[in-house]
């Protein structure tokens, strides 16, 4: 009720001198204007970046067998092969802060199309999960099938730059790859990731089921010493013309199993090795924990003792993304920064107007005094009165800042992010310098002296 | 028990090295329902008495009794209050709120008192003040837009909304023509004698003076004449013949 009354004069006494109110508001409108703006143009292009990064694979951990050492000499990474799709899946079972996992199969052959040929960097053989895993999505066609990896399916899908380098931008849908003889068809084309951090070029990537990368591409190659799995006779594969065009390298490697031998193995054992584990981590700050789940998951599956070294190594890429989500953090606060000094400017104005205004309606302070307002109740009125410009001004600018935002996203396609906080806080900010600024006008009325108030002209 | 009671007023103004003695020992009373013209050179410390007796200053020494309370002890809040309650302005330069309405201007000392009235009582009160002084149908005009008399007549109205026992007028009539000064003064003598209002006027205009019962006469910050007339007669004589005055004009 006190309030309402208190308000009702300030408003009418704002009202009065409307255009110079609503100048002086200006200066709040413009200041709210550009916080709100700032913040939410920041935080758009922080979230760009955080999604940029996290398609890099921020998230990502990378699981690798560990390294072989022979009396003192390492042979590097990945050369004894101790990850099993068992131990993948027991990760996505037991470590809460794993939430999708791929086992990956890493080749480097030529592609042949027609007659053109290319070698990216890795043909990677994995599982559909592996698209979860780094949250790529497929712009044509679609990923093979759980079943694909079950039964060796001879499928793939293919980069942007596969397609650029193979296909001359045409759509390679259901056409023949070969991948060291072994032609895979073609079911889904992946969208365009970039250059990853370290610069290379993401899109230059062929994914295909990993038994049919591990058992009918590396199969031939990369058996190491160390590799224990029996690969059972395919039928699909003694019919496959190409691999008897090149001979050689297929053969003599196995013995050809005996009708008796597939008899006793109906489902062949297909205890395999994988070269990585590729988990995305539910949350970045997640990572030190999915990190020690899975360390202390491993170590017991693979029933190394206390004191032992691991036979795996992990490695995640927070440190890149750190340092980039820092850069974006910095340029926020440096925006948000300029946003305050334009409030505080803002502020100025305000305190400015309202000394101006104090002295031009001495008289009706003197007046009001001598009608029974006290020092306090002239105080109030004033420092009201700032703070009903200013937040009507902050309320102006937060609807301001949003249109702001709203225009550049549409016209420069910047990407803008509403943000509670910042309307919030614009809000409180917008209050506080009324009271800041309002102050010391609203103090100086206050302590006019009545009669020489009345008696000023 | 009089309304007012002055004893010894003095006022001093230092002027740095210089004191400036504007009162210089003022003592009067002046009783409930008294009309009083304050009469007297430029300079001779008429509104800085009037100051003083609206609780807007303080003496420099001496005493003052306001409806039997000692006004020169309270602090400046405390005076504040008295303002509101007890005691109505009426100013040369009338002193209204520019760009606001007559009704609200009459309104705006209610926003200051202690025991607020309804916003429905508040408008009823301002509107029957306004049609009292005869404007009742001019409520919504803004100051700009009434002559000096409506507007003289907005500030008696304003004056009233706290139905104060005194009236302070420091030369009402100082910027009116002679016809609206004569319906002023009328209006203030038909307030005094219908609702007993104390009404104490400051004129330098002997015939502005007649209206009122009684005149103080000021020299030099002293009283020449006229300080406390019901010591002479009797009080009740007194009150006998302040009430007839008021019937017979
Ligand atoms: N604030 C002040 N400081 C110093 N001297 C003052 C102050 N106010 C008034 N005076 C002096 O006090 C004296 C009386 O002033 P006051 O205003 O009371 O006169 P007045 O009787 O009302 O005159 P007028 O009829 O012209 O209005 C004057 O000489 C004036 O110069
Ligand atoms: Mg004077």
């Amino acid at each position: 009720m006190r309030v309402y009354r208190i308000l009702r004069t300030a408003v009418r006494a704002l009202r009065r001198n409307i255009m110079r109110s609503t100048l002086t508001t200006l200066g709040i409108v413009i200041g709210c204007a550009s916080v709100i703006a700032m913040i939410e143009i920041g935080q758009g292009s922080a979230t760009a970046v955080r999604k940029s990064i996290e398609s890099m694979g921020s998230n990502n951990l990378l699981i690798q067998s560990g390294t072989a050492a022979s009396g003192g000499v390492s042979f590097g990474s990945g050369t004894i092969l101790t990850l099993t799709p068992g131990d993948g899946e027991a990760i996505l079972a037991e470590c809460p802060a794993v939430d999708a996992l791929a086992p990956l199969v890493r080749v480097r052959p030529q592609l042949v199309y027609g007659n053109r040929n290319w070698v990216p960097p890795y043909i990677y053989g994995t599982v559909p999960e592996y698209l979860d895993v780094r949250e790529w999505n497929l712009a044509e066609g679609d990923v093979f099938s759980d079943r694909d990896v079950r039964n060796g399916s001879k499928v793939c899908v293919v980069g942007q730059t596969i397609v650029r380098e193979l296909f001359d931008g045409q759509s390679p849908l259901g056409k023949e790859i070969r991948i060291k003889s072994v032609p895979f068809r073609v079911v889904g084309v992946l969208t365009r990731k970039g250059a990853s951090m370290t610069g290379l070029d993401q899109d230059d990537l062929v994914l295909a089921p990993w038994t049919t990368i591990k058992y009918r591409v590396a199969g031939t190659s990369a058996q190491t010493a160390v590799q224990t799995a029996t690969v059972a006779g395919d039928p699909s594969q003694r019919i496959n013309t190409l691999s008897q065009l090149y001979p050689g390298s297929m053969t003599g490697l196995y013995p050809v199993p005996s009708a008796a031998q597939l008899a006793n193995t109906p489902q062949p054992v297909r205890f395999a090795n994988v070269d990585q584990l590729l988990a995305r981590v539910v949350t970045e700050d997640q990572i030190p924990v999915a990190m020690r789940q899975i360390t202390e998951l491993l170590r017991e599956r693979h029933r190394i003792r206390s004191g032992e070294p691991d036979d795996f190594n992990i490695r995640d890429m927070t440190e890149m993304a750190r340092t980039m989500s820092s850069t974006t953090k910095l340029m926020s606060w440096l925006l948000l920064i300029v946003a305050c000094i334009s409030l505080v400017v803002g502020g100025v104005g305000i305190m400015n107007i309202m000394l101006v205004s104090v002295t031009e309606r001495t008289r009706e302070i003197g007046l009001r005094m001598a009608v029974g307002a006290r020092a306090r109740d002239i105080l109030r009125q004033f420092l009201v009165e700032a703070i009903v410009l200013c937040l009507l001004g902050g309320i102006m600018g937060i609807v301001l800042g949003r249109l702001g935002s709203m225009v550049v996203t549409s016209l420069l396609k910047w990407p803008t992010e509403t943000s509670i906080p910042a309307v919030v806080a614009a809000f409180l900010v917008s209050a506080s310098v009324g009271i800041a600024f309002g102050y010391y006008p609203a103090w100086k009325a206050s302590r006019l002296d009545p009669i020489e108030a009345l008696r000023y002209e | 028990m009089p309304l007012i009671r002055l004893e010894d007023i003095r006022k001093t103004y230092y002027r740095g090295e210089i004191d400036v003695p504007v009162l210089r020992g003022v003592s009067l009373s002046i009783d409930r329902g008294e009309m009083v013209a304050l009469m007297g050179a430029s300079g001779s410390g008429k509104t800085t008495l009037m100051n003083i007796l609206g609780c807007l200053d303080r003496p420099t020494s001496g005493q003052y009794w306001l409806d039997g309370e000692e006004m020169s002890g309270l602090s400046m809040d405390e005076r504040a209050g008295v303002r509101n309650r007890k005691i109505g302005f009426v100013f040369q330069n009338f002193n209204l709120l520019a760009r606001t309405s007559a009704l609200e201007n009459v309104l705006m000392p209610l926003s200051y008192s202690h025991e607020p009235l309804s916003d429905r009582q508040a408008h009823e009160r301002a509107t029957r003040l306004l049609a009292a002084v005869g404007l009742g149908d001019r409520m919504d005009h803004q100051p700009s837009q009434l002559s000096g008399g409506q507007q003289q007549r907005v500030a008696i109205a304003r004056s009233l909304i706290h139905d104060p026992p005194l009236l302070l007028a420091d030369e009402p009539t100082g910027n009116l023509d002679s016809h609206t000064s004569v319906e002023t003064l009328r209006m203030f003598q038909c307030l005094n004698a219908e609702q007993g209002i104390t009404i104490i006027l400051v004129t330098h205009d002997a015939g502005v003076a007649s209206y009122a019962q009684r005149s103080i006469r000021m020299r030099d910050g002293l009283i020449e004449d006229g300080a406390d007339d019901h010591r002479v007669t009797d009080g009740v004589a007194a009150a006998g013949r302040h009430a007839g005055g008021g019937e017979n004009r």
